[in-house]
């Protein structure tokens, strides 16, 4: 193996490429935490090292690319999975067409569909986490944070972290990608089920504190 | 020399009243703070009743009034503007505050700016410290959120989905049956407790994308409190270092996101500790410089709100006495910041 190096240094893990039995793969590594308790702190990273593969390749049986998973190195916690050569679609939206960024919304809202008719929640849906590769398919990375549910809470809560996702980065056109997002979802999922989320996502929204809408 | 100094300078009083403190701070357009006075309302049991912290502060109003003008040695004459907290918060104290900033400015007819208030904890925070664009965790009992600055407004990235850190601290304590007291409020107490805890008891820990979930956390200990079985500095220590690691697992993947180079901790918790030193550990780890609001600014002040409503008037922004109405739920992401770059 060669030196590895550090493409990219997340909140909770270190990606690094590198050369492995001839292909480029990627190793994600989830770091010790100085800041929270070593207990807890190996809780954590033990936990999300070996569900996320597990949701990555149950993610696949759903119809949603995401890398192929070579090896899970629990006691380091690490992964090394297949690297996948695209952009992130974070920046892909900045430059794209009304019309791309409009298709592109609704293929997301589709995937999201897929994954959560399969009870599979992501936990981080955000720009970031997910790449175009180079013949336009969308690959969903990062599952550290989901976890393996059907219920109409955990689904909102899902949608409505990927709309504040593309409030907080991509504010200028949050409110059309969003709605496109969920004409994807709507046609996976059903109209009927899909507007019951919607009313769970304003009831989410209301929850936290301060929301315009929310009544006294 | 004063006197003459006062005919070059310009002044702003600001009230902040959003909650349980009703407090007066006068400050120069320069940043200098020259009074910050504030009366703290301790309910004798459970948390905060809007109505009786309302009385509060129409009782203590005059006296902190008088006081911040004796210590600032400035007069009512000689300010320039009026601030004051119009949102979010408590409706009846909010209101309390507002009608006194109305009296003031139709009074010394002078014009009257509304401060978004958690846009108030972030701008002080920044004078303060020095910070010029933070990734700002801002902590209280009734707020937690990330923001970070971005084309014309502070963005959230992440917050609680349900009770603030701050409430979930302070509910935990009455439940415990501890009690605070002027200068030592709950989280100081929950503080002083988890110092002495050792053993980390296992409670839920929830980070949803950049969000944290906040009330399954406290259910959890409020639960294992009833049991008897652990001991009160262990329950206070497992509780803080969750719910710390939460809130800074979530500061550190806004961090990561943004790429800025400074973070800051504000807000009424900041002054805790260990919160501290886990922020400042993120910091590190990112090359960001820590900055943490000094702790006469961390609770809800008035010097907050003069100095965010200089902020704002200084790039042509005001509040026409018709339209000053208080706005509860007035998210800091829906105030435009000109001041800002």
């Amino acid at each position: 193996m060669k030196q590895p190096s550090l493409i990219k240094k997340g909140a909770e893990a270190s990606l690094y490429l590198v050369d492995w039995h001839d292909r480029k793969v990627i190793m994600k590594k989830r770091l010790t935490k100085k800041y929270r308790p070593s207990k807890l702190d190996e809780n954590i990273r033990t936990y999300r090292t070996i569900h996320e593969p597990q949701l990555m390749h149950e993610a696949k049986r759903a119809g949603v690319s995401t890398p192929t998973i070579f090896l899970v190195d629990v006691r380091n916690s690490t992964i090394v999975m297949e690297f996948i050569t695209g952009k992130q679609v974070k920046q892909f939206l900045t430059e794209a067409s009304k019309k791309d960024r409009q298709l592109l919304c609704f293929q997301i809202g589709e995937l999201i569909g897929k994954l959560h008719k399969k009870g599979i929640i992501h936990g981080d849906l955000t720009t970031s986490n997910m790449i175009l590769d180079s013949e336009r398919k969308i690959f969903i990375v990062d599952f550290g944070l989901g976890e393996k549910t059907s219920e109409l809470e955990a689904r909102g809560v899902d949608l409505h972290l990927m709309k504040r996702a593309l409030q907080s980065t991509h504010f200028r056109f949050a409110e059309e990608c969003f709605g496109a997002v969920m004409e994807g979802y709507s046609e996976i999922i059903g109209n009927e089920k899909a507007k019951e989320i919607l009313e769970k996502i304003k009831e989410i929204e209301r929850r936290g504190r301060y929301v315009a809408e929310r009544k006294a | 020399m004063r006197k003459n100094k006062q005919t070059i300078e310009r002044y702003c009083l600001g009230i902040e009243s959003t909650a349980d403190d009703f407090s007066v701070g006068i400050s120069t357009f320069k940043g200098e703070t020259l009074a910050n006075i504030i009366s703290a309302y301790i309910p004798a049991e459970g948390g905060i009743h809007p109505r009786e912290a309302a009385r509060h502060h129409a009782e203590v109003a005059s006296k902190v009034l008088e006081e911040a003008f004796t210590k600032s040695t400035i007069k009512p004459q000689n300010l320039s503007i009026i601030a004051f907290s119009q949102g979010p918060g408590l409706g009846p104290c909010l209101r309390t505050g507002a009608t006194i900033a109305r009296a003031l400015a139709s009074y010394l007819n002078i014009p009257l700016v509304g401060v978004n208030h958690c846009i108030a904890h972030i701008e002080i925070g920044k004078l303060k410290t020095g910070a010029k664009d933070p990734v700002t965790l801002y902590v209280s009992g009734g707020n937690t959120i990330v923001a970070a600055f971005d084309s014309g407004r502070y963005r959230v990235f992440g917050e609680t989905l349900d009770i603030a850190l701050g409430n979930c601290l302070d509910v935990f304590a009455r439940e415990a049956g501890l009690h605070q007291k002027k200068g030592m409020p709950f989280g100081a107490v929950i503080e002083r407790f988890a110092a002495k805890g050792k053993n980390l008891i296992a409670m839920p820990y929830t980070v949803k994308g950049m969000d944290a979930s906040l009330s399954g956390l406290l259910t959890a200990a409020v639960t294992l409190l009833k049991k008897g079985e652990y001991k009160l500095e262990d329950l206070c220590y497992s509780l803080q270092e969750t719910a710390f690691s939460m809130v800074t697992e979530v500061t550190e993947r806004a961090l990561a996101h943004t790429e800025k180079k400074e973070v800051l901790l504000t807000g009424g918790v900041a002054a805790n500790k260990r919160l501290q030193s886990m922020i400042r550990a993120i910091a590190d780890e990112h090359d960001a410089k820590f900055n943490v609001v000094p702790s006469e600014f961390a609770i809800d002040n008035g010097a907050m709100t003069a100095w965010t409503g200089i902020l704002a008037y200084t790039h042509g922004l005001s509040t026409p006495i018709a339209e000053s109405f208080v706005k509860l739920r007035w998210r800091l992401d829906e105030v435009e910041v000109p001041w800002v770059r």
